[in-house]
């Protein structure tokens, strides 16, 4: 499956969705311009991938800032991993936050609510 | 010699302006459109301002959200004027003080009479929430808004409420009979909590 490799600037997350080395993360700022098409080939992929999915799946976000626009594709990618737990796949959110930034931390926490897939909370 | 006593008269408009700007210690101010290099290039200095000063991380973090969702909510929001060519779409005022105790952002914008209602309505409703209550329905909205066509996800003024913890202050002039300018402030306190 086709690797994908996003470099991260001021406004962008870096992305990696390496199927092969086991690494799908999402790290950085995200304030895209046009959120919708920046999170396109994410949502596009993780669909390709769930098709034939590693037997384990961790997913990391390594935010430091998203705005409100993210927040609402953060949750689409969430809730695409909810469909594949609920399909019976092993799937692990790994929601890593500054220790020093609560914000940060309580997002975490009310996407675990929202979404019902395993999600553990690492503090940095 | 006409065009002597203009120059000087402006240059001392600008004076003032200045000594104005000083007194209410406005360290940014913009008028125009509004656009997404516009927001970088802002909370980027604002930024590099901050921790210049040695500004605690929360509140830099907290300024920053306030406003990158400001300046979204004009470039995403601010009417299409087609009337008045002064007032197009995207544009406004920008402005971010510094108090000893506070930050304060504060944009205007144009908005058609029609849309008075929504706003205050909309503003009312998340100002008289406690924080619970903004947490569910941000989710709810996140949930069940739909992007617009702009890009807006409906969420700019409960991130803003939740994240100064303080109630949105605005006011509406009238600009002419069916548009009026729609101000809005979110103040972000400086000590650490």
């Amino acid at each position: 499956m086709e690797t994908i490799k996003i470099q991260g600037t001021e406004d962008t997350p870096k992305i990696i969705l390496d199927s092969e080395n086991e690494i799908l993360e999402i790290s950085g700022r995200s304030l895209p311009e046009d959120v919708s098409s920046f999170y396109e080939p994410v949502l596009n992929w993780l669909n390709e991938y769930s098709e034939n999915p590693n037997k384990k799946t961790i997913f990391n976000f390594k935010l430091t800032y998203f705005n409100t626009a993210s927040s609402k594709l953060l949750l689409d990618i969430l809730m695409k991993l909810e469909e594949m737990h609920e399909k019976g796949q092993d799937v692990l959110i790994r929601w890593h936050f500054p220790e020093d930034d609560e914000d940060m931390a309580e997002a975490g926490e009310e996407y675990a609510d929202i979404v019902d897939v395993p999600f553990e909370q690492v503090a940095y | 010699m006409d065009n002597k006593k203009d120059v000087k008269g402006f240059l001392e408009f600008v004076y003032e302006f200045y000594k104005s700007m000083k007194a209410h210690e406005i360290t940014l101010v913009y008028e125009g459109e509004i656009t997404h290099q516009i927001t970088k290039a802002f909370t980027s200095l604002t930024e590099s301002n901050m921790s210049k000063e040695d500004e605690p991380n929360s509140v830099q973090r907290k300024v920053f959200h306030v406003m990158v969702e400001c300046l979204q909510n004009i470039s995403k929001h601010a009417d299409d004027f087609t009337s008045n060519d002064y007032l197009f779409s995207g544009r406004g005022i920008f402005l971010v003080s510094k108090g000893e105790n506070e930050y304060s952002v504060t944009t205007g914008n144009a908005v058609e009479n029609d849309k008075i209602e929504y706003l205050t309505e909309l503003l009312e409703n998340i100002n008289r929430m406690d924080k619970e209550e903004l947490k569910e329905l941000y989710k709810r909205q996140m949930k069940e808004g739909r992007l617009s066509e702009k890009g807006g996800a409906g969420l700019g003024f409960i991130d803003i409420k939740r994240k100064t913890n303080k109630e949105l202050e605005y006011h509406f002039l009238p600009i002419s009979d069916d548009t009026s300018f729609f101000l809005l402030t979110s103040t972000i306190s400086r000590s650490d909590i």
